[in-house]
C-alpha cells in the first residue's frame, strides 16, 4: 500500500499544529516523544549552505537522538541561561504540503514564522520545515525535522537557543 | 570625551597594588566607538577570509571587513585580490551576491560599468561623452590599501603605512603557524553569521575567559559531556557558595602588540578535543597522527595536535584551537556587533575524523551549540547592565595580578588586550608593556 495516498493534509496539519503548541508551551519532553526514539534527527543547516552534508560541513544544529535528548534535558535543566527564563515563542505554520514518500516516511514541507520574545526584543525566525513523518498509531512519528532558515543572517537574533 | 576623561584614564592599571579596572563608558560611549574605528580598526591588520572560500579563478565572496564592503576575489590571473565594493563612478555596490563562482566580470547595474576580476575598468557605456581628462585607467575598483596572504589567510589593512604583517604579528606568528601546520587548511562549507546586542570588546574578553566556563557553561559539563559518554573534564562546576579554587587549564602568555594566547603550544599537551576524537574516530585519528608525524617528527606533531588555547590576534580575530574556530566581529554601534564564525579544518582529515571534528564543534560552538548561546546571553546581559554606568562605573579584571596563580584562572589575557586598546586610543601605535 502506498502510505502517502492514505494520509490527508489535514492529518499532517493537525500533527504539526499540536507539535507547535507543545513547543510554545515548553512541553519539551512531550515534544521529544514525537520523534522516532532511535532514528530521529533535528537539523538546521547554515543559511549559506542549506544543502550541505552535516558530516562534511558546518551546521547550526545537527542533532541525532542522543544530542536531541541532551538538548531537551539542558533546556529543562535551568542551566541553559540563554533560555532561563524561557523565551516566549509563537510558532506559526502555513503552506503545508505532502510532497512525497521515501521508504516508510511521508515527506512534508511547510512554511513557518517563529517569533521569539525576550528582554523586550521580538525576533522573527522565518523559513521552511522539511519533515519525514512515519505513520504511527493513527498519528505520526518524526523521523527527521529539518529547518531551513530564510534569514540572510542570524542578525539581530544572535542565537538558536530554543527549538525553532 | 564628554566627561573630560581621556582614553588613558578609562583604564585603572596599578601593577604594584594589583588593581585593574575598565571604565564602563568604554562599552557605551559613542565618541569612544568613533575613536576605536579610527585608532584601532583602521590601524590594524584585519582578518578578511580564507582562500578556500574562493579557490579557483573567478570565485569570489563579498563581506564587510572593518566596516567596508569588500569583494575577495580569485582573479583571472590567479591572484587573490581584496577590492572595495563600490563603483568608481557613483558608488553603487558593484557585486551584490554573497558568493559566486566562475565570474568573468563585475558589472555595476546602475550605469552598466564593467570591471574585470582584477578590478580593471573594462567597459563604459557611451564612453565618447567623456573629455580627454577622463582617466579610465585610474578608475578600476580600488583595492584595500594593504593586503597580505599568509598561508591562505587573507588579512587587509586600511592603513597604507601600517607595519608589515610579520612585524605586526611578531611572536604571535609562531602560534598562528602552529594552527596552520595542522595540514592543508580549509574553511569547511557553511559558516555562521550572527550577532550580539553587546559591545564588541565583551566578546574579546569572553572568547578568552577561563573563569566563566564552569558557570556559564555548566550545561556543557553536566549534561552534554555525559550524554556522549565523556567525563566532564576541566573545569568542573563547583557547588553554589563554594570558595574553592576554580580549576583551569589556562596559562596565558602575552605575545606583543596586544596579541595573546591562553596557552602556548608545546609537545605533550592534551588538547581538550582529543578524547572525543579518540572515542569516536580513533582509527582516523591515528591515520592523521601518522601523517603529522611523518611530516614534522613526533615532537612537532604533538605540539600541532595539542595546539594553543584560545588566542587573540589583535584586535578581533579569535582562534579557538581545540575546536577549530576562527571568529571575527565588528561593532556597528557601541551596543551591537556582527560576528562571523568558521570551522578551519585540515583537508587531510579522513571522513570519520572530519565528521567528529564538526560534531565536537557543534557540541559547544556556534549560535545553535550547547555553549555559545549562553555566552550571547551573558554578554547581552552585561550590556543591559551597563545602562547603570554612571552609577556603577568600573568593571574589575584583576584576577591573577602580582603573579597570583591561586584561585584559578588569571585574566592576564584580557589585560593584554585592554592595555593595547588603551594605548591605541591615546594615539600610540602599541602599548609599551602588555604584561603584568
Amino acid at each position: 500500500m502506498r502510505v502517502a495516498t492514505a494520509i490527508t493534509r489535514q492529518q499532517v496539519e493537525d500533527f504539526l499544529f499540536a507539535e507547535a503548541d507543545l513547543l510554545d508551551s515548553w512541553k519539551l519532553n512531550e515534544w521529544l516523544a514525537l520523534f522516532d526514539p532511535e532514528r530521529g534527527g533535528y537539523y538546521i543547516p547554515t543559511m549559506d549552505a542549506p544543502n550541505a552534508d552535516h558530516t562534511k560541513a558546518l551546521y547550526l544544529i545537527a542533532d541525532d537522538m542522543v544530542r536531541l535528548k541532551s538538548r531537551v534535558a539542558q533546556l529543562l535543566s535551568g542551566t541553559t541561561w540563554a533560555e532561563n527564563p524561557p523565551s516566549r515563542t509563537n510558532h506559526l505554520i502555513s503552506n503545508v504540503r505532502i510532497t512525497g514518500q521515501e521508504g516508510d516516511a511521508i515527506l512534508v514541507q511547510a512554511n513557518f514564522v517563529v517569533y521569539r520574545m525576550r528582554f523586550q526584543n521580538i525576533d522573527p525566525y522565518i523559513g521552511k520545515y522539511h519533515y519525514q513523518l512515519l505513520p504511527h498509531n493513527g498519528s505520526f512519528r518524526i523521523l527527521e525535522r529539518r529547518v531551513f532558515l530564510d534569514l540572510e543572517a542570524l542578525r539581530p537574533h544572535g542565537k538558536v537557543s530554543f527549538i525553532v | 570625551m564628554k566627561s573630560g576623561r581621556n582614553a588613558a584614564n578609562l583604564i585603572m592599571d596599578d601593577r604594584e597594588e594589583g588593581i585593574f579596572r575598565v571604565h564602563r563608558s568604554a562599552f557605551v560611549d559613542r565618541e569612544i566607538f568613533e575613536l576605536e574605528r579610527r585608532l584601532v580598526f583602521d590601524k590594524a591588520w584585519l582578518f578578511a577570509g580564507h582562500v578556500s572560500e574562493f579557490p579557483k579563478p573567478g570565485d569570489f565572496v563579498t563581506r564587510k571587513v572593518g566596516g567596508r564592503p569588500l569583494i575577495l576575489v580569485n582573479s583571472d590571473d590567479g591572484q587573490i585580490r581584496a577590492l572595495l565594493n563600490t563603483c568608481r563612478h557613483r558608488g553603487n555596490l558593484v557585486c551584490r551576491e554573497h558568493k559566486g563562482t566562475g565570474a568573468e566580470v563585475f558589472r555595476c547595474f546602475y550605469h552598466g560599468w564593467i570591471f574585470n576580476t582584477r578590478g580593471e575598468l573594462k567597459g563604459i557605456p557611451g564612453e565618447a561623452a567623456y573629455s580627454d581628462a577622463f582617466d579610465r585607467e585610474a578608475l578600476g575598483l580600488e583595492p584595500t590599501p594593504r593586503m597580505h596572504n599568509h598561508r591562505g589567510c587573507i588579512f587587509v589593512s586600511y592603513d597604507p603605512d601600517i607595519e608589515s604583517f610579520e612585524d605586526y604579528m611578531g611572536e604571535m606568528l609562531k602560534v598562528f603557524d602552529n594552527t596552520l601546520d595542522q595540514g592543508d587548511m580549509e574553511f569547511s562549507e557553511g559558516h555562521f553569521e550572527y550577532s550580539m546586542r553587546a559591545n564588541w570588546k565583551l566578546l574579546v574578553e569572553n572568547s578568552m575567559d577561563g573563569y566563566h566556563g564552569a558557570f556559564t557553561h555548566e550545561r556543557f559539563f553536566t549534561h552534554f559531556m555525559p550524554s556522549v559518554g565523556m567525563s566532564a573534564g576541566l573545569p568542573t562546576v563547583p557547588p553554589i557558595g563554594s570558595k574553592d579554587d576554580v580549576p583551569t587549564i589556562y596559562a596565558p602568555v602575552e605575545l606583543g602588540n596586544g596579541h595573546v594566547t591562553t596557552r602556548y603550544p608545546k609537545a605533550g599537551v592534551y588538547n581538550r578535543s582529543t578524547p572525543y576524537y579518540e572515542k569516536f574516530a580513533n582509527e582516523d585519528l591515528q591515520k592523521y597522527r601518522a601523517l603529522l608525524t611523518q611530516r614534522h617528527g613526533a615532537d612537532k606533531a604533538s605540539m600541532i595536535e595539542g595546539g594553543s588555547g584560545n588566542y587573540l590576534i589583535f584586535p578581533n580575530l579569535l582562534i579557538i584551537d581545540g575546536w577549530h574556530v576562527f571568529r571575527t566581529f565588528y561593532p556597528s554601534s557601541p551596543d551591537y556587533m556582527e560576528i562571523t564564525g568558521w570551522a578551519c579544518l585540515p583537508k587531510e582529515d579522513p571522513p570519520n575524523l572530519r565528521r567528529h571534528r564538526l560534531d565536537w564543534y557543534l557540541g559547544f560552538q556556534g549560535p545553535g551549540g550547547f555553549a555559545t548561546p549562553d555566552d550571547v546571553e551573558a554578554l547581552e546581559g552585561c550590556q543591559m547592565g551597563f545602562a547603570t554606568y554612571k552609577e556603577v562605573e568600573w568593571s574589575d579584571i584583576s584576577r591573577g595580578m602580582k603573579g597570583n596563580l591561586k584561585g584559578g584562572p588569571s585574566e592576564l589575557q584580557m589585560r593584554v588586550f585592554w592595555r593595547e586598546w588603551a594605548a591605541r586610543l591615546s594615539g600610540s601605535p602599541h602599548a609599551a608593556e602588555h604584561d603584568d
